[in-house]
């Protein structure tokens, strides 16, 4: 029988996944992108688990909005991405330093 | 008698309108002002003197103004003139205006005229102010006063390291005697209650056997307020164990010399001990202290004088020699004879000063008496003044008949220590008697090197420089009076091995070569001191040679003279005309004694000094290095405080407070921005990490 605590497991698995890929990534910026969906996909997961384990749909209207909200965040972020690399030519995560002071 | 404030005030105003006005009023204003003001100070002071001397009259007290009222304490500032004032006044504006005037001369090449002359002044100002004090805290006052001015004249050659060194040397043993007068000045006014000097002369001898709690020790009034009134004494008159410094004040002009460290501030001790005599009547104990220390260094003094080649250390251990003589007259209780003493004293020992000066002045600056010589036909009138002096200090007198000054006040006081009866006073009488043999053969040893003989000029390096600078410019003056050439590089260097270079000053005119340098002068001329130089001696000659005949039966006999003004012991007076003939002898034999001694080995055969220093080494090292007092003084005081300090320092200041104080915020400050340099990196991730960390650290806050 699959319990709630398996749905946890996996979404906690997800979310430790993404936040490792935001911080041991040195390579691409376009991982960063992808590590922050895998973030927003686990948090999806909590919600929509919880939502059907207590019967209550709030969860998952939540869901279909974080969804929405990622998917315009992975626009706007490949667009600023693209940019990016067309003014400085890279996207390597150790080039980009520009907000020291 | 406002006379009296006159006399006080006028060197003062003198000192500061000379002092302030320096150079924009020149050389020759501040001269004649602070001259003048002595001059006249010196002549409203011999009437002063004379009343007294003429008979009864009472002590006079001169308000001037209110100075302390704070709760039980108050006293006023005011003049006390008296019988002992009045001899001190004398002495002290005397000797004060002949050396102005002598300075005129001495100093005359100095760049620094108006600043000596005010020093001058001031110093005679706080001389003034301590010998007319009526309560112990003005007499504090002049004697810090003294101190000061003193400081600032040995030290006046301020270019000169070894002045300076001096200078301090002075302030800070005299520091040490002056924590001892402080200390003897509180606990009088625990005591008596009131600083007042007559109040706590009457009450004195109530107070006799009683005792009070000092350093958890319960101890007898008396004797502990007279002994720390005594240590201040000791400190400034020069006394066994803080006498250090009275050598090196040689440092300073000889102006200074001859008015400072003879005639007047180390006399102060004295003063004091006289002008408190009954309170040092209520302590037997304290006074056999006295005896003891004046005794001692009366020997003392007179042992290393007889080693000495620098002609001002001789006469400067001579001084202390007869400092000590004063004091065991006070000792055994013959305050009056230690007076006359000060007061004979006061002319031939200034006479003796400012005659080195003449001498230092005519030789170019050489002090050393092993290149003097045969000076007695080249500066005959210095001669004669120097050997008026040395008359008196030897105590030249035919009994009842007439003697110079010394030969009346020595006599008095070493019949005084006879007739005292007491142990203390037989060994006084002894040791000063060998001191007086001594006295006689340093003083007739320092007549004989520097007038009699051959000339040994040619090897001192001040006349070969004023020789060359004769030839070389036709201008002997460039040089001649420049008073910051160091005059003691040679003479140390010298003293390693002393009886060999004995030898060597005596040979000086074999191993010249040159020809016109055969008769060991280097062909220099010594010249007599101009005419303002040779008055003041002329004078002081005439008052070694008649103070003491004409002034000894109202100073040592006579009651009604001193008019309580110091205790006054008749028993005494009596006993002293009791003592056997050969006490009253003793004086004159080993003044003729010391005579011969000195003749046979500085006239005679001049080899015999440097056999007896080569046959006595050790003894003769001994006293030729002031018997090792400055050496132990640097081993057990000087030395372990620079240590300490050093320890302070490196230790305290550097490794503690520095290190934790100013430099460790820095250092904290400096790493703190070394860290936060690098969490400013610019990767974002870093910054994200960061966030994450704090998002996590807060919730576990707000949850936990």
């Amino acid at each position: 029988m699959i319990g709630i605590e398996h749905y946890v497991v996996v979404s906690s698995i997800l979310f430790v996944l993404g936040v490792l890929g935001i911080f041991l990534n040195r390579k691409n910026i376009i991982v960063i992108l992808m590590a922050i969906e895998l973030i927003l996909l686990a948090v999806n997961i909590n919600l929509v688990a919880f939502s059907a384990f207590l019967g209550d749909l709030t969860g998952q209207i939540f869901a279909m909005f974080v969804l929405t909200v990622a998917a315009g965040e992975a626009a706007i972020g490949l667009a600023i991405l693209v940019i990016y690399f067309r003014s400085r030519g890279t996207i390597a995560v150790d080039d980009v330093n520009r907000m020291k002071g | 008698m406002s006379s009296i404030l006159i006399i006080v005030f006028l060197p003062l105003l003198a000192a500061l309108v000379a002092g302030l006005g320096n150079r924009a009023l020149g050389n020759v204003v501040t001269k004649s002002l602070t001259t003048g003001a002595l001059i006249v100070s010196c002549l409203l002071s011999w009437p002063i003197f004379l009343r007294y001397l003429g008979g009864d009259v009472a002590a006079q007290v001169v308000p001037v103004l209110k100075w302390v009222e704070s709760g039980a304490m108050t006293f006023d500032w005011s003049l006390r003139v008296d019988t002992l004032t009045a001899v001190m006044l004398v002495v002290i504006t005397t000797v004060s205006a002949l050396v102005h005037l002598y300075s005129w001369g001495y100093m005359a090449e100095d760049p620094d005229q108006p600043r000596f002359f005010a020093y001058l002044s001031l110093f005679t100002f706080a001389m003034l102010m301590l010998v007319t004090a009526d309560n112990l805290v003005q007499m504090f006052f002049g004697w810090e006063g003294v101190g000061l001015a003193s400081y600032l004249l040995i030290g006046f050659w301020f270019r000169k390291p070894s002045a300076n060194a001096a200078a301090i040397k002075a302030f800070v043993v005299n520091r040490v005697g002056d924590l001892g007068f402080m200390l003897g000045i509180f606990g009088t006014f625990l005591v008596f209650g009131t600083v007042s000097i007559p109040e706590i002369l009457a009450a004195a001898p109530g107070m006799q056997g009683s005792a009070i709690t000092f350093l958890g020790m319960r101890l007898d009034t008396m004797t502990i307020l007279c002994l720390l009134l005594f240590v201040g004494a000791m400190g400034k008159s020069a006394q066994l164990g803080l006498h250090t410094w009275l050598p090196d004040a040689m440092e300073g002009p000889t102006p200074v010399s001859a008015l400072i460290h003879a005639a007047t501030m180390v006399t102060a001790g004295v003063f004091m001990v006289c002008r408190l005599s009954p309170m040092f009547e209520a302590a037997p104990a304290a006074l056999t202290f006295v005896t003891f220390i004046g005794a001692a260094t009366c020997f003392f003094a007179a042992t290393v004088g007889t080693t000495q080649w620098d002609i001002k250390r001789v006469i400067a251990y001579s001084t202390c020699s007869q400092l000590g003589y004063m004091f065991f007259a006070a000792g055994v209780g013959a305050y009056g004879a230690a007076m006359f003493h000060l007061f004979t004293h006061a002319f031939f020992k200034a006479l003796l000063f400012l005659g080195a000066g003449s001498v230092i002045h005519a030789m170019h600056h050489e002090q050393d008496m092993r290149y003097y010589g045969a000076l007695r036909k080249q500066i005959p009138i210095t001669f004669w003044a120097m050997m008026a002096g040395t008359l008196a200090i030897t105590g030249v007198g035919l009994l009842g008949v007439f003697g110079f000054a010394g030969f009346y006040s020595k006599d008095a006081i070493l019949e005084a220590a006879f007739a005292s009866g007491s142990e203390m006073g037989r060994t006084a009488f002894w040791l000063g008697a060998f001191a007086a043999l001594l006295t006689s053969f340093y003083s007739w040893r320092l007549m004989f090197l520097t007038f009699w003989g051959k000339p040994r000029w040619a090897q001192s390096e001040h006349i070969q420089h004023a020789v060359h600078d004769a030839h070389g410019h036709h201008d002997a003056h460039v040089a001649s009076d420049d008073p910051h050439a160091n005059p003691h590089g040679h003479a140390v260097a010298h003293a390693d091995n002393p009886p060999a270079q004995e030898h060597a000053g005596r040979d000086v005119a074999h191993h010249v070569p040159a020809a016109d340098e055969d008769d060991g002068t280097a062909g220099y001329h010594p010249h007599e001191s101009p005419w303002v130089m040779l008055i003041p001696l002329i004078v002081l000659s005439l008052g070694a040679v008649f103070a003491g005949f004409l002034f000894h039966h109202a100073f040592i006999e006579e009651e009604a003279f001193w008019n309580g003004s110091i205790a006054f012991n008749e028993h005494l007076i009596h006993a002293m005309h009791e003592v056997p003939l050969w006490v009253k002898l003793t004086a004159s034999i080993v003044m003729l004694i010391g005579l011969a001694i000195a003749w046979l080995a500085y006239i005679r055969n001049t080899a015999i000094p440097a056999a007896t220093a080569a046959q006595l080494g050790p003894v003769y090292r001994f006293l030729f290095n002031k018997w090792y007092f400055d050496e132990l003084y640097s081993f057990l005081f000087v030395r372990p405080a620079f240590w300490l300090g050093r320890q302070l320092w490196q230790r305290g200041d550097v490794g503690l407070i520095d290190r934790f104080g100013p430099n460790g915020a820095a250092w904290v400050v400096a790493k703190g921005s070394v860290f936060a340099r690098k969490v400013q990196s610019g990767y974002l991730t870093s910054y994200a990490l960061i966030m994450l960390l704090g998002l996590v650290a807060a919730v576990s806050w707000v949850l936990v």
